[in-house]
This record gives C-alpha cells, sequence and structure tokens, in this order.
C-alpha cells in the first residue's frame, strides 16, 4: 500500500510521487503517516521530512517549517521557502509600512481622479506620436 | 542635406536599432524564465487551493475570519505593478482599469486602501494620490516570497482589525506572448472552489489547535496568491518590452532604409553635378 505524496514549496515543487510511509516534523513531534490515515492538518516545524519509497529507499528533505495535509489517499507538504518566525515577520511589516509612508509623505489621502486623467492621458498621447511617427516612417 | 549628414544619421539609428534588438532578445530570454517561475510556482498554488477548499467544506466548528463574508465597506487592493518601463501600454492599461474601478466605488461611498508593489505603481499612486498602506518595490526579475511577506500581512493585519472588507489582487494576466490584460482577483473573503466529491460530514484532526492551523494556511495561501500575481506580471512585463523593442527595431530598420534612400539619390546627384561640370568645363575649353 503506497500514499501518493507532494512536497510543494511556494517557489517550485520539491517532490511528487508514492511513499509507503511518511515521517513529517510536526509541531507537536514527529509524526509517521502510513496509507489510509485520517485527514488532519498540522503545523510543521523545522526538520527533516522523510518519505519510505516503494523500493524500500529512503529519501529525505529538510523544511524549515510549513503545514502538513493528510487525506486517506494524498499527503501533501506545503513547504515555506523563507526562514519564518513571528517576530521577523513583524519586521517585514513594519519595513513595508515605512515604506509606505515615505511613499505617501507628500501627497493627499483622496485620490485626485483629475490628475490620473491627465497622467494617463500624458501616457497615452506619448504612445500615440510614437505610433504617428511608425507610421510616417512606414509609408 | 549632404551625403555626409546623411551618413551620420544612418550610423545613430543604426546605433539604436542594435540596443533594441539587444533590448528585445534580453527581454524574450527573461520572459522565458518568467514563465518557467509560474509553471513552479503552480503546483503550491494548486494543492492549497485544495486544502483550503477541502477546509472550506469541511464541517468544521470554527469559522476563520477570511472565510466569512462582511459588508462591503473599506476596500483594500494590491497593486502590482512593473519596476521599470519601456513596457509598452502594460502599467498604463492596468492603472486606467484600475482607476474606473475606484472611482465607481467611491461613487458607492466605499474607502479605498492601497497596497503597491512595484516601482512605476508607487510613482504613479503618489503623484494622483490614494491612501498608500504599504508599499515594496525593486523585486527585481526574481522576486523572493520573503519580499512580499511585509506587505502582504500590512493588508492582512487591516482585515482583522476589521479595516477592510474585501482585498482585491490587481495584476496583469499572462495571456499570450502578444496580449496581457488587466485582471481582479478577489483574495478575501476567500471563494473557495466547488468540491462535490466532498459532501460527506467530516472534519480534519487539527495539530495543534484548528485557529492557529487555519491562521497558517491562510495566510500562507494569500500570500501565495500574490506571489503568483507578481511572478505573472514580470512575464508580462518582458512580453511587452519584447515587443514593443521588436517594432522599435522594426521602425529602425525602416527608417534606415528611407535615409539610405535619400543617401543615394544625394550622391547620385552629386556624381551627376561633377560629370556635368567636368563635361561643361571641357567643352569650355
Amino acid at each position: 500500500m503506497t500514499v501518493q505524496v507532494d512536497i510543494v514549496s511556494a517557489e517550485r515543487e520539491i517532490f511528487s510521487g508514492e511513499a509507503e510511509m511518511v515521517f513529517a516534523p510536526a509541531i507537536l513531534g514527529e509524526v509517521g503517516i502510513a496509507p489510509g490515515h485520517a485527514p488532519m492538518l498540522s503545523r510543521l516545524g523545522p526538520g527533516e521530512v522523510r518519505l519510505r519509497l516503494p523500493n524500500s529507499e529512503e529519501s529525505s528533505f529538510y523544511v524549515s517549517g510549513g503545514l502538513l495535509e493528510v487525506q486517506p489517499k494524498v499527503v501533501t507538504i506545503l513547504s515555506d521557502t523563507a526562514e519564518r518566525a513571528e517576530d521577523l515577520d513583524e519586521s517585514l511589516v513594519l519595513k513595508a509600512k515605512e515604506a509606505a509612508e515615505i511613499a505617501l509623505a507628500d501627497t493627499d489621502a483622496t485620490i485626485d481622479y483629475a490628475k490620473a486623467r491627465i497622467e494617463l492621458a500624458e501616457t497615452i498621447a506619448q504612445l500615440q506620436t510614437i505610433q504617428r511617427l511608425r507610421g510616417r516612417t512606414g509609408r | 542635406m549632404s551625403a555626409k549628414e546623411i551618413r551620420t544619421k544612418i550610423g545613430s539609428v543604426k546605433n539604436t536599432q542594435k540596443i533594441t534588438k539587444a533590448m528585445e532578445m534580453v527581454a524574450a530570454s527573461k520572459m522565458r524564465k518568467a514563465q518557467d517561475r509560474m509553471t513552479s510556482a503552480r503546483p503550491y498554488a494548486e494543492k492549497m487551493r485544495q486544502v483550503v477548499s477541502h477546509i472550506a467544506h469541511a464541517k468544521s466548528e470554527y469559522r476563520h475570519p477570511f472565510l466569512e463574508n462582511r459588508d462591503e465597506r473599506r476596500i483594500g487592493l494590491i497593486i502590482v505593478s512593473s519596476d521599470r518601463g519601456l513596457c509598452g501600454g502594460l502599467n498604463g492599461n492596468l492603472f486606467r482599469q484600475a482607476l474606473r474601478n475606484f472611482q465607481k466605488w467611491e461613487s458607492e461611498g466605499k474607502e479605498l486602501d492601497l497596497c503597491l508593489i512595484g516601482n512605476k505603481g508607487t510613482s504613479f499612486f503618489s503623484r494622483v494620490g490614494g491612501k498608500i498602506s504599504a508599499q515594496v518595490g525593486q523585486l527585481g526579475d526574481t522576486p523572493k516570497l520573503q519580499d512580499l511577506i511585509g506587505p502582504v500581512n500590512v493588508m492582512l493585519e487591516l482585515y482583522n482589525e476589521n479595516k477592510l472588507d474585501k482585498l482585491y489582487l490587481v495584476s496583469n494576466e499572462f495571456v499570450n506572448r502578444m496580449t496581457q490584460s488587466p485582471k481582479f482577483e478577489q483574495l478575501l473573503p476567500l471563494v473557495p472552489e466547488d468540491a462535490s466529491d466532498l459532501s460527506h460530514h467530516w472534519d480534519y484532526i487539527y495539530e495543534p489547535e484548528a485557529p492557529e492551523v487555519m491562521d497558517q494556511l491562510l495566510t500562507r495561501y494569500v500570500e501565495s496568491l500574490v506571489y503568483q500575481g507578481v511572478v505573472e506580471n514580470i512575464a508580462c512585463e518582458q512580453a511587452a518590452r519584447m515587443v514593443a523593442m521588436k517594432s522599435a527595431s522594426d521602425n529602425a530598420g525602416k527608417a534606415i532604409d528611407e535615409l539610405e534612400l535619400v543617401y543615394n539619390k544625394a550622391r547620385q546627384a552629386a556624381i551627376t553635378q561633377e560629370l556635368s561640370e567636368i563635361v561643361s568645363g571641357a567643352a569650355a575649353v
């Protein structure tokens, strides 16, 4: 008996195939999952995901965290690509906010549609000029 | 124009053509790479989508706020644009479409909150105004998920604090090499897919607790959607640049042909003039 295993990260697919048994570093301790396991959803801590493949070889992957979804016939590991921690995420949030404040520094909080129309009209005019020039040389 | 002037002009147009040709080829190879990244990011998003639709259909006792519909009063938008220009009307079309919707929403009395990804969007909205809550730029050709965590989480926090009732992702969709179209995708509340095969009553075993697991899962889901949007937008940017540069090279070629014609005429005229001068000179002697 085997179970379909997919290990993916946001940036790429890491593994996809059949396995007889899956070991994963769940947040409450390592879990071993055999085919036909009840549906489960768990957070993963940093550690090693080991697979026992049908040819009784073992294969292992490092994950820094993520999620484990278990269905009777499918095990999905959604691995985090980035190193993540609460305080680290917090600092990234602050950085994005600061950048926004800089961008906002000398503008109104309301959108000036008239100005926007002018901006867009300028861009369109530029494109049209290019097209006109193109038409002229294309004679 | 003298023959020499025309020659210099031809030279300068040729140089421009070399640059646009080089840019076209660079854009073509970058587009292929961006397309590869699009495909490699797809499995994660698909798996996530499956898990999320399982959750939405599982008979869980706990309902996460990301799954609840609320009264739509304040709308958050994550707008993805390119960092650099020279990519035709890509950003312009996106902003025009966005503004059209903004105006409609504002006329309905809804408040807007923006999160800008990419330098072009930042410079556009800092000129025309708008409430910007988060901003990030200079992601380069290979964006990292890590760079997006901050801005996305700002919006998610606002949503959690009830300062937003809806969250959209505004980015370009890669239809094919020649066509990119602006698209509005609703991120929050989540729109689960139909999972008709899962009609019976069941729920997951959650480890540790349902709220914690769901929180992490749904945050990751939104992040992955935004990441995908950004990667797709880069593919669009390169495709648009490729097309723009191709037509620029073609136009340079046409300009060169025309200038060469003028040059040859000028050269022939000079030769004819010289000959007639010699002949008339000889006749005078």
